[in-house]
């Protein structure tokens, strides 16, 4: 009832491409190689892109000396695996010769199982070391007195960040200062949320962290040069998790020193926006926002005070431009649909107005 | 065949009116029409399942897309997830220990045939009712209908604060229902398997796939009771006042997480022991051997039971645990490879030397231990924390459980159906169409889901109804889709299969395999009683006995 003559053509064919299998893996690993290894090459400009191959802090960096590492064990283990795999499947095929008998029945061996237990024990313990090594260089490293400290707040669905040693407070586009290795500056995140949980990632600046309600997690990140790092918020937190973006502006000593004494002034008044201003003063608008020096004080939505000097808005939803200001406070759900901004109903004219007096807030 | 003394009369039934033959169908319970209609239950939630999963993908085609709005998009992965976990792999696998573990220990049937009922019913009903929740639910602000808190629904998502009206109380209660039903299912499966077995078949005699349900039943004790707990005290929070998990009062969101994945992660070891169970029963009949290490692998599965209790907090290495905690749940989730890897090496010896038959059912178990190798291996850089601190909530993390799911269990559960089709229903599934099915899913398999760890390489994190152009994802998100639509082809060849089969198949008989296990010496399908008279074993291989008189495995038992 077995090895007929009919299907040894077909047990060669499905051998054949039982091994091309192995091609499926390998492709998807090289195109892996091409779109990560160019951008992590020193000389590359800074792309900026969302790569976790690319890392540009220190637990980024040992992150990623963790992940070569256990990819190569992992690797090896694969080679070795399949390559038996593969060696059974072409060479374990029915022949003519044997085609009534059955082979040589074994039930065990106890010295080979022996070594086939101990080999992984061995390359777990190994692993352990090395990952738990890296957790701890991580998690406990002490914070050095120069460090920045920045509470993060996650909203659903955008991001508060808050400067208690400068007195600061912005939303979405988080400032920090390069952090030179000789005199490193890091950058140390509180995180902690006000609805539901969120999470932290910046692929570039290293792994993620959760914002959880009721409870404060911690993170730091040492940028060691200047540029704009992207993320969005990686744990569910409802209906518009997709557009919770993130950047991270990673500035030089001066460029920061002067974006905070930018964000410390208070609203800019200019008497061309005063209509603007007072549609923003007697409509709910003050309900939700805060803009420094003036009666809105609301904390449910970003603080407008330097809205200006963000380069989106809706949480990175949308350029920062005069139309798509106006789109989204007449219709957010536009840019953003089931976002918590509510459409504010105004005329013609009050948007208009209003808007003229949003673009002001430098 | 030389099978052949121990074969029963096919008995002949009279055509009856189809009222009466669905009467008997819902009011049954024999442990085979309970296994049959299980599995049949799985697959039509199998299509719901399916199709949300291609909504999801044709979303993900481009970036920007308008094809769904985010709120149908969230109850879309909300139900792919909680549909093929709790109402398409659990039933089938219930269904197919149903159907075989009283026919493999010669019993001739469940210990408690109601129970075993109740359970069933159980299960679809929570199933009813999840589905119901498109009509009666409404979920987050402006959401409406089905559950869309995720097939976690994190706290405090899903407190009445986030989650208003009803759409995941219909989550909560149709888990709770068919939780019920699966612990009564693994009750039962324990006492049949402990107290019915023939004489001659102690433990050490066991199929390796009644050992594998043992332990599987025991796990869903210990891991559906956790869950169970953890819905009441939602339900408690949401009605009651209560604020276990309710965070605007001082509840936890971190306590719902260990809840979930105290049973979460024992969920995927329930789920993937029925496919080690099956492979474990094809590898050795299409080799021509007997498994190898079968003390090993008795072993290998029980201490993987063990283990993979205390794992669960590595799906939360991300919430800000101590650096102790931390290395504590990446030592036992490395250590969870020691046994699995045993098992892979004993699947690798008993093919070893053998007379490999490349039927479907072997091609899809070859394709399983391909897979489940790179499943297994994904998982072990994932345990190594600060690696999944970069690849945990992204889509490598989708990426690697689907491989374990459809790459390791629903392959093997491929290979299970073209392996004991023949003994359900008489007839072979069709060779032809069975090497199209294969060929088709693993190409849009491997297309799908071997790219789509790269998205989560370069940042993209799951659960978005859309992404920015420009950060590589693009391509990548297109081709992911396509592979998903070949599979969803794939799966219409198979069921066009296993309709077409049933009246056009080859007349199976009773033992189409060549095969060693109790269920092979009965007729296909197997009388309503099973065994006219109880057999009495002396190995693990009965069948082979039999003909091999000249050189029966009982001599070295």
């Amino acid at each position: 009832m077995r090895g007929t003559s009919n299907s040894a053509g077909l047990n060669a064919f499905a051998t054949s491409a039982l091994i091309a299998l192995g091609a499926f893996p390998a492709i998807a690993f090289f195109w892996w190689f091409l779109v990560t290894a160019v951008p992590n090459a020193p000389a590359a400009p800074l792309a900026s892109l969302t790569n976790v191959f690319a890392p540009e802090t220190t637990p980024g960096r040992m992150i990623f000396d963790l992940s070569v590492f256990v990819l190569a064990v992992t690797g090896l283990i694969f080679v070795v695996v399949f390559g038996l795999l593969a060696y059974c499947v072409v060479k374990f095929r029915p022949t003519e010769a044997d085609a009534d008998r059955e082979p040589a029945q074994v039930y065990g061996s106890t010295q080979v199982e022996l070594a086939w237990t101990v080999i992984p024990v061995l390359i777990v313990v190994v692993l352990f070391l090395a990952t738990a090594r890296v957790i701890h260089a991580v998690q406990d490293a002490p914070k050095p007195a120069s460090a920045l400290d920045v509470t993060v707040i996650g909203h659903q669905f955008w991001w508060e960040f808050r400067y208690p040693s400068l007195g600061i407070v912005t939303a979405n586009e988080l400032h920090v200062p390069v952090s030179d290795p000789a005199r490193p500056t890091p950058t140390f995140l509180k995180l902690m949320s006000a609805d539901t949980d969120h999470s932290f990632w910046i692929p570039q600046l290293g792994g993620k962290t959760d914002l959880i309600p009721n409870r404060v997690n911690e993170m730091w990140i040492d940028p060691p040069r200047p540029g704009v790092f992207l993320g969005q918020c990686a744990q569910y937190c409802g209906t518009q998790h997709g557009k919770m973006l993130l950047r991270v502006v990673v500035d030089d000593r001066e460029q920061f020193d002067a974006w905070v004494r930018a964000q410390q002034q208070s609203a800019a008044v200019h008497e061309q926006a005063t209509a603007g201003r007072r549609v923003f003063e007697t409509t709910s608008c003050v309900n939700c926002h805060a803009v420094a020096g003036t009666a809105a004080t609301g904390r449910f939505g970003p603080d407008l005070t330097h809205l200006m000097s963000r380069r989106t808005i809706a949480s990175g939803a949308a350029e920062n431009t005069r139309d798509n200001l106006r789109l989204w406070i007449e219709q957010p759900d536009a840019i953003k649909p089931g976002s918590l901004m509510p459409a504010m109903k105004l005329s013609d004219g009050d948007l208009d107005a209003l808007v003229s007096y949003m673009v002001t807030l430098e | 065949m030389s099978s052949d003394a121990v074969v029963i009369q096919d008995v002949h039934v009279e055509s009856r009116p189809w009222v009466e033959t669905l009467h008997d169908w819902v009011t049954t319970v024999d442990h085979k029409r309970l296994g049959i209609l299980y599995i049949l239950y799985a697959l039509v939630l199998l299509a719901m399942g399916g199709t949300e999963a291609l909504i999801i993908r044709i979303q993900l085609m481009v970036p920007h897309n308008h094809f769904v709005s985010p709120q149908v998009f969230n109850r879309m992965f909300t139900m792919h997830g909680t549909t093929m976990i709790f109402f398409v792999v659990m039933p089938v696998l219930f269904g197919f220990m149903n159907y075989l573990v009283p026919l493999m220990i010669g019993a001739r049937d469940m210990a408690f045939p109601r129970l075993n009922a109740f359970s069933f019913w159980l299960t679809a009903f929570g199933g009813i009712l999840l589905y119901f929740s498109f009509l009666g639910g409404e979920g987050l602000y402006g959401a409406g209908s089905a559950p869309d808190v995720g097939w976690w629904a994190y706290a405090p998502l899903a407190a009445k604060a986030f989650s208003p009206g009803h759409s995941s109380d219909y989550w909560t209660i149709s888990l709770l229902v068919s939780g019920f039903g699966s612990v009564g299912t693994a009750i039962n499966i324990i006492a049949t398997v402990l107290c019915m077995r023939c004489p001659g078949m102690h433990l050490g005699r066991m199929p390796l796939l009644v050992w594998l349900a043992l332990v599987m039943s025991a796990m869903v004790l210990l891991a559906i009771t956790p869950l169970t707990a953890a819905q009441m005290m939602l339900l408690v929070d949401r009605y009651l006042g209560g604020h276990f998990f309710d965070t605007q009062a001082g509840g936890s969101a971190t306590l719902w997480m260990h809840f979930f994945w105290i049973f979460g992660h024992p969920e995927v070891y329930v789920l993937v022991i029925p496919a080690f169970a099956f492979i474990s029963e094809i590898v050795p009949v299409f080799s021509r051997k007997p498994m190898f290490g079968y003390p090993v692998m008795v072993a290998a599965t029980v201490a993987i039971g063990f283990v993979s209790m205390s794992v669960w907090a590595h799906h939360m290495f991300t919430i800000g645990m101590n650096s102790y905690a931390n290395s504590f749940f990446a030592l036992t989730t490395m250590a969870v490879g020691i046994p699995t890897g045993i098992k892979i090496f004993n699947w690798l010896a008993t093919m070893w030397g053998g007379k490999i038959q490349f039927k479907t059912p072997m091609l899809f178990a070859i394709a399983f231990l391909f897979q489940f190798l790179i499943a297994g291996l994904t998982g072990i850089i994932q345990a190594a924390v600060p690696v999944d601190w970069q690849l945990s909530l992204s889509y490598f993390v989708v990426a690697h459980f689907h491989y374990v799911i459809v790459g390791g269990i629903l392959f093997a559960l491929f290979g299970a159906f073209y392996y004991w089709y023949p003994k359900v229903t008489g007839r072979m599934l069709d060779e032809t169409l069975g090497r199209w099915h294969f060929w088709l899913f693993i190409i849009g398999f491997h297309l799908c889901f071997d790219l789509m760890h790269l998205p989560g390489l370069l940042g993209m994190p799951r659960r978005i109804y859309t992404y920015e152009p420009g950060r590589g994802w693009d391509t990548l998100n297109f081709l992911i889709s396509i592979g998903g639509f070949i599979q969803a082809t794939a799966v219409l060849v198979f069921l066009a299969n296993l309709f077409l089969s049933y009246w056009k198949g080859a007349k199976a008989g009773n033992d189409p395999w060549d095969a060693w296990t109790l269920e092979w010496s009965v007729s296909s399908p197997p009388p309503a009683y099973n065994f006219a008279t109880i057999p009495t074993v002396a190995s693990r291989r009965p069948l082979w006995d039999l003909k091999h008189p000249e050189d029966p495995d009982s001599r070295y038992d």
